[in-house]
């Protein structure tokens, strides 16, 4: 189950929409073991593109010494699907390394209602989670 | 000589749970290899066909080492090697 807060839904939702027709993507941070989303992190997709994503290296290395030395970890790690629906691809599930993260994707396919999934991601394969709300 | 390597925590497999180990080289290649002699299967995880591996993401100190000389990198004792595996996907 992935709990998160209305303001951290919200700011993906926003994030999703913002870049489309480009993936969007990034990363919750939270107290290390907790589960507990808490920082939200956008990050640049380096690759800029409608069906691809990955996160700048040096923006990477940077933002995970910062959780380390926060003694965060990435609880959510989230991108967008533009044109087709909030659910892993087979490059999501095969480029997934973070074992205890929950992959949240998004979907900005339709105008008028954003698609919202988490999904935990180990060994290639893939469960679904309900998300919790909280306002 | 000793310099320092960060292992992210998919690989920890090989290393036994540690997220640091120490390894020595004169390159990044010769690290690797040094590495592999007691951490056996991280190499492969690191280097398909002579080269780094696409989607790992391998830094010397601060600097990622595609934009350094990726495996022929020199390194040195006080370094830090940091990997990370890219987030990607599509």
């Amino acid at each position: 189950m992935l709990t998160i807060s209305r303001d951290l839904y919200d700011k993906i939702v926003a994030h999703a929409r913002k870049d489309h027709p480009d993936e969007a993507c990034g990363v919750i941070a939270g107290p290390e073991g907790s589960g507990r989303p808490e920082r939200f992190i956008p990050m640049e997709n380096a690759e800029r593109s409608p069906t691809f994503y990955r996160f700048d290296s040096q923006e990477q290395l940077s933002v995970w010494r910062e959780m380390d030395d926060r003694d965060e970890e990435p609880v959510v790690i989230y991108h967008s699907h533009t044109a087709t629906e909030a659910y892993p691809s087979r490059t999501d599930i095969s480029y997934a390394s973070e074992p205890d993260a929950h992959y949240v994707l998004v979907s900005t396919r339709s105008d008028d209602e954003t698609e919202f999934r988490s999904y935990r991601i180990l060994d290639g394969e893939v469960t679904e989670e309900p998300v919790q709300i909280q306002d | 000589m000793a310099i320092e390597v960060r292992i992210p925590t998919i690989l920890r497999t090989y290393t036994d749970g540690a997220k640091q180990v120490e390894g020595s080289g004169a390159t990044l290649a010769e690290l690797i290899s040094d590495l592999e002699s007691r951490h056996s299967g991280l190499s492969a995880r690191l280097i398909d066909g002579g080269a780094l591996r696409r989607f790992v993401n391998v830094y010397l100190n601060d600097e990622d080492v595609r934009f350094l000389s990726g495996l022929d990198t020199p390194v040195k004792d006080g370094d830090t090697v940091t990997v990370l595996p890219a987030v990607a996907g599509g």
